[in-house]
């Protein structure tokens, strides 16, 4: 386990809650100390409430734990809302002058700093910058040298000017020296910097790179929590690269717009979330009969209907695999990591054009609203290649005509891969259809040309379970007796956990599966192993259903689905009650 | 191959499945005339076609086409030209398609104003289905799912276009096969979304809105003394009560597509085989 400081900074919407956190996010991170940031929006009492959370250490870092060190706290409910993981000798950074907090009680064990945030902060050209004082406050408690925050107000501040920069320098040192001065009180933390590099970024965003990386340069979308960054973070980037992103009236449009594109011979991608899934569902059949490329990505919150739209939620599988009337041929590829949603992103494009099907990109809210630290070698792009699969330009189009000339988009090869004309090539018109289609693209009915069009399509799911890469991620002991599975961002904290478990010499082997479909053949681990625990972000276990389809055998569950993703300590003490249910202390 | 283009060149071998006197013949015809006339071939022009009657035009017709979901085919349209706005982007579709489950997409289709045409077979019925109410079909038109009338007013598409902000919006009679093709070909001119609504009667389930009840009441505004440029002028003969017309109704001649406004100069058709050029500033901006 990783020497780590939990932070959180919490108030109302509206507080300035998010910025103020990446503003120390980012300064950890300059500093050279690995980052994991997390947010609560919502409420677990009533509106209002929300809060960015950081977790740092020196070592990585992968989950968030039930503990909470540091909290600068703009309201009392904040303090209320983080009981749980608030502690003894645990620090609340509060202004007493605020009248809101006037009559806040610092509960027992705990260490109360009453700053006059918005006084100071007046001092130093306005009460607007009162949480920079408290992040200056929290420099001298966690013994992080205030330095390390000029920068990150550089960077935030510097278009409104050197003034504004300055005044936020000096508003983090009034913090700083406020503490120095008024409390006599040692405390405990000590932020080292050192010379790692880093860059910090979160899923969302790792997505849009891949798909920049990958030449994408069509994206239509609707904007939808928690799949938004994406079409945000592409928003005038893509243009640099010659592409461009559409806001769809709707999510029909928009998987339709980027269908569109795809069939002009754009890479092109589409992301949303559960809701736009819903919709963008009629679409699915169209795309993978016309055999167009296309990237769709569901970045998972909480459902059904509405359902909790900030919460983390792993409720979308089933939707994803099956989702659409008739068969329809697709891929499912599930990023488990931050900087897996880059290089899934990348993967995903190729797979899409040179399969020429529909590949869903599917990542959670979790993977979507976490900034974490990485090396930027971890996204090397020379490492990036990308692959067309079989696009035919005009010198090589005469071979796939038909005897009256025409060219056959939809011709049954032996792969199952047919050649693939862009718009403006030369001899290559054809249509394509939704309707059942011959070789030429045309309609047809007839009972062979059916047969042997679905045999085809079904033959390039074939091809690509041969041909390509489907390997899961393993952690952990290989000989352990107990397996764990899990698929999306649980991958983090079950790793953390496993360490928590070595702690107690349990022995655990985590097979992390970043492919739905297809998907490897666990059945010699699991059949290996004396317990298989699948976990997962739902409440019926879509996973370990699929898990259980493909071995027939029973597996253990672990389900979450309160709206709050998986904790590595919490994680931890479920997979020991699975193992020993009589001996196990439940921390939950 | 652009300057020896002719119509059939736009023609597959497919023979139309279409009732005999279908309307959506003339309708095909003049579309293939348009885009012969304005220079265009078959492997630089992309046809979208929805579902229903209208929706078989890309089967009939040669040129790079998709035959989509119902009622969407204006955004795929939307896809393709600005992936590539080297190509020539036809859209087709019938009321049906266009005007009750599309009725969202063209809306924002024509207030995006991406440059292409969008050609739709109004023939104020459901044919494909065999004979059901479309959303132009008039408010005491009987049908089987309509059997005491819709009881309600029809959708008139040129006042939607107008209100949308339309910068082209033409009305024409497929039986009426010089005007015809002229107007499309107008549309397919227009720098922007040239939207058509062209009557094209449906001889098996509509016998109100049929070859005769358009050939006596549709009035050419070519011969009208109107002004095309002239908004009111447009909005007087879209909410007309007394005449139905046929011509271009409606032209902003200032009208700049959407793609070059949002500064799209080449195809995005081209991938890298590695990441882009540069691409390695994307990581450092998250220092």
């Amino acid at each position: 386990m990783p020497d780590d400081l939990n932070w959180a900074i919490g108030g109302e919407a509206g507080d300035g809650i998010d910025s103020t956190g990446k503003i120390f996010a980012q300064a950890l991170s300059r500093a050279g100390r690995h980052v994991y940031t997390s947010k609560d929006f919502a409420s677990r009492i009533r509106g209002g409430y929300t809060a960015y959370k950081i977790r740092t250490s020196v070592d990585r870092v992968e989950s968030v734990v039930d503990r909470l060190d540091v909290l600068i706290a703009l309201t009392e409910r904040t303090i209320e809302e983080n009981m749980d993981e608030l502690h003894e000798g645990s620090v609340i950074i509060y202004d007493g002058e605020r009248t809101s907090m006037k009559d806040v009680e610092i509960p027992e064990g705990m260490i109360g700093l009453d700053v006059p945030l918005k006084t100071l902060a007046e001092e130093a050209g306005g009460g607007i910058m009162r949480n920079v004082v408290a992040l200056g406050a929290a420099c001298e408690v966690s013994n992080f040298p205030i330095e390390n925050l000029d920068a990150s107000l550089e960077k935030r501040f510097s278009d409104k000017g050197t003034a504004i920069v300055k005044n936020n320098k000096e508003s983090a040192r009034l913090g700083q020296e406020y503490v120095q001065e008024n409390f006599d009180h040692e405390f405990d933390y000590d932020l080292d910097t050192t010379d790692q590099d880093l860059v910090l970024l979160n899923g969302d965003e790792a997505i849009g790179m891949g798909a920049l990386a990958a030449g994408c340069k069509f994206y239509a979308g609707y904007p939808i929590t928690p799949a938004t960054d994406v079409m945000e973070y592409l928003t005038g980037r893509i243009d640099q690269f010659g592409g461009k992103v559409v806001q769809a009236e709707d999510e029909l449009a928009a998987i339709n717009m980027a269908l569109g594109a795809a069939r002009a011979g754009a890479r092109s991608m589409t992301a949303t979330s559960g809701p736009g899934i819903d919709l963008m569902t009629e679409t699915f059949g169209l795309v993978a009969t016309s055999e167009t490329p296309l990237v769709i990505c569901d970045v998972m919150r909480a459902g059904p209907s509405t359902g909790m739209p900030t919460k983390q939620e792993q409720g979308d599988l089933d939707m994803l695999l099956y989702g659409g009337h008739g068969e329809i041929d697709r891929f499912v590829v599930g990023p488990t990591t931050v900087a897996e949603c880059f290089w899934k992103t990348v993967e995903a494009f190729n797979l899409a054009e040179k399969y020429q099907i529909p590949v869903f990109l599917v990542s959670d809210l979790s993977l979507a609203v976490t900034e974490q630290t990485f090396s930027p070698e971890t996204f090397d792009m020379d490492e990036v290649e990308n692959d067309r699969g079989k696009v035919v330009d005009e010198s090589e189009i005469d071979s796939w005509l038909d005897e009256q000339g025409r060219f056959q988009a939809h011709f049954s090869t032996a792969d199952g891969v047919s050649p693939r004309a862009l718009p403006g090539t030369t001899d290559g018109a054809h249509m394509t259809t939704g309707l059942e289609h011959d070789e030429l693209g045309r309609r047809t009915e007839e009972t062979e040309v059916r047969v042997e069009q679905v045999d085809k399509r079904e033959r390039k799911v074939q091809t690509a379970r041969e041909e390509e890469d489907w390997e899961p991620r393993e952690f952990g002991n290989p000989d352990a007796d107990t397996l764990v599975l899990s698929w999306g961002s649980n991958e983090g904290p079950l790793r953390e956990a496993l360490d928590y478990l070595d702690d107690e010499d349990i022995d655990v082997r985590f097979i992390s599966v970043p492919y739905l479909f297809p998907r490897p053949d666990l059945s010699d681990a699991i059949e290996a192993a004396e317990t298989t625990v699948v976990v997962e972000c739902n409440s019926t276990g879509q996973f370990a259903d699929l898990i259980e389809h493909d071995v027939l055998e029973r597996v253990e569950r672990i389900n979450k689905y309160n709206g709050v993703r998986f904790k590595a300590d919490e994680l931890a003490a479920d997979i020991k009650n699975v193992i020993e249910p009589q001996t196990a202390e439940v921390e939950q | 191959m652009s300057s020896e283009v002719r119509f059939v060149d736009f023609k597959s071998d497919k023979q139309p499945t279409w009732c005999p006197g279908c309307g959506d013949f003339g309708t095909m015809n003049g579309m293939m005339k348009a885009l012969a006339e304005t220079g265009n071939d078959p492997d630089n022009t992309f046809i979208v076609a929805g579902i229903g009657c209208s929706g078989k035009i890309g089967t009939y017709m040669h040129s790079y086409a998709l035959h989509g979901v119902h009622g969407r085919a204006l955004p795929v349209g939307i896809g393709v030209k600005m992936a590539n706005p080297e190509l020539e982007v036809m859209v087709a579709g019938g009321d049906g398609d266009g005007y009750s489950i599309g009725a969202g997409h063209f809306v924002h289709a024509v207030r995006r104003n991406v440059d292409m045409s969008y050609v739709v077979m109004d023939n104020r019925i459901y044919g494909l289905t065999k004979g059901q109410a479309s959303p132009t079909s008039r408010e005491d038109f009987e049908t089987s799912t309509s059997p005491d009338g819709t009881n309600m007013p029809p959708v008139n598409p040129l006042a939607l276009a107008l209100a949308a902000g339309a910068t082209f919006i033409a009305q024409s009679f497929s039986s009426d096969s010089k005007r015809h093709a002229e107007i499309v070909q107008e549309a397919v001119e227009h720098d922007g979304f040239g939207f058509v609504n062209v009557y094209s009667p449906c001889v098996t389930f509509n016998d109100v809105d049929t070859y005769d009840y358009f050939r006596d009441t549709l009035v050419d505004l070519k011969e009208d003394g109107h002004d095309r440029t002239d908004r009111e002028a447009a909005k007087a003969a879209i909410l007309s009560d007394e005449k139905e017309y046929q011509g271009v109704i409606y032209q902003n001649e200032d009208s700049v597509p959407f793609e070059e406004q949002e500064g799209i100069e080449a195809p995005m058709t081209d991938v890298p085989e590695g990441a882009p050029e540069g691409a390695m500033d994307l990581v450092r901006e998250f220092y």
